[in-house]
């Protein structure tokens, strides 16, 4: 075929709309969401003195920083899925359950603690923390990368690990409601483990999908 | 080159709009400057200029498949420039080269470098012949036949839905093809 020829093809398919990234995206994580949500409802569950917890800043917090993870992550993959696009300048967006996090770890500093430090980051919850959020993240993980392949990234390892901090920080987000360990010590070890695992698997599969 | 550019951005915004002549037009005013970008990047890698073509058609076809994450707002150049840099890269690593694509290579290709004529390649040629019977026929109808999506529909007694699904899906798959082949 020459190219003159292709070109002709091209125009002819040239009716044809897809959808924009961020539609497919949304579409993907909304079919994902119920399978996560399945397997929070069948091994984890809300932690039974929810009410109580809620009056718990350190509670509130927990979330705050999870969807300060998912939600930027959404954003910069969604600039990413352009070509041209760089990560310069949009980078700063994922810092910002690091802030948070920061913060928090400052403020329960000053507060007299309830228990020695090390408890407090090692926990009661630390094997389910890091076996749950993987686990409730591979769905939305699959379907992140689902959403992302429609776009055309540059760079596919990195979108991809955007789509494993996607999935990451939405399964931390359920997995916040059923774990009883506050901490924001606790949150800074366990939850990054576990998204730094997701983030790596994301990485690797984005690689080999998100070609384009 | 500004004037160029610009030219460029307003047929794609044309073309996004649904204007099929204005995108043909894009399409015939880019490929010059993709194949002395693609010339020029197989030189540098010691490989021969003669699958030039090939990486070319590639590139269009990524072009086509991924208008969608073009924003109508921006110019279209950058946006062509990175899909091109993008396929002329894989291309090379494909062949067994890693080279630094510069982007300048792009912007700076003048269409008088390289040669108007338009050539014919190998690599979509051969997997067209791998896709479904159907999806092969209407590109063959439309591409090499050079006949209109009605022609195509009346002659394989397909409806014109099912001529343009076919006509998309094969495009897909041929890329698909390219990328993995």
């Amino acid at each position: 075929m020459d190219t003159d020829q292709l070109i002709r093809t091209l125009a002819a398919d040239n009716a044809h709309r897809a959808p924009r990234v961020g539609a497919m995206l949304t579409m993907a994580l909304l079919v994902a969401a119920p399978l996560s949500i399945l397997i929070f409802a069948t091994f984890l569950g809300v932690r039974p003195d929810l009410m109580s917890a809620m009056h718990n800043p350190f509670f509130d917090m927990k979330f705050a920083v999870t969807l300060s993870l998912a939600i930027p992550a959404i954003i910069v993959s969604l600039h990413l899925s352009r070509p041209e696009a760089l990560l310069r300048g949009w980078g700063w967006l994922l810092l910002l359950p690091v802030g948070l996090l920061a913060v928090a770890i400052g403020g329960e500093m000053m507060m007299a603690p309830a228990m020695p430090m090390t408890m407090r980051m090692v926990g009661k919850n630390s094997r389910v923390c890091l076996s749950a959020i993987p686990a409730m993240s591979l769905p939305l993980l699959a379907g992140a990368l689902f959403g992302l392949r429609h776009g055309a990234p540059s760079r596919p390892a990195l979108a991809g690990a955007l789509a494993g901090l996607v999935s990451a920080g939405l399964a931390a987000t359920l997995y916040a409601s059923h774990c009883t360990d506050d901490s924001p010590l606790f949150v800074a070890t366990w939850y990054t483990l576990a998204t730094a695992l997701v983030t790596a698997i994301g990485a690797l599969v984005g690689s080999k999908v998100l070609r384009y | 080159m500004r004037g160029r550019e610009d030219e460029w951005t307003g047929l794609m915004r044309s073309a996004m709009a649904g204007d099929d002549a204005a995108y043909h037009r894009l399409l015939r005013a880019v490929t010059p400057v993709l194949r002395a970008a693609a010339r020029r990047g197989l030189a540098r890698a010691g490989q021969p200029p003669d699958q030039a073509e090939d990486i070319v058609q590639e590139i269009l076809l990524a072009v086509h498949l991924k208008r969608h994450t073009w924003d109508s707002e921006a110019p279209f150049a950058p946006w062509l420039f990175a899909i091109a840099r993008n396929k002329l890269i894989d291309a090379l690593r494909r062949r067994g080269r890693r080279i630094f694509v510069n982007i300048d290579d792009f912007a700076e290709a003048l269409p008088g470098e390289a040669p108007q004529e338009t050539a014919s390649a190998g690599e979509v040629a051969a997997q067209l012949d791998t896709l479904p019977q159907r999806q092969r026929d209407v590109l063959q109808s439309i591409a090499v036949e050079s006949a209109s999506i009605k022609d195509t529909a009346a002659r394989f007694s397909m409806s014109e839905g099912a001529v343009r699904v076919a006509l998309h899906r094969g495009l897909s798959a041929l890329t698909a093809k390219l990328r993995d082949h």
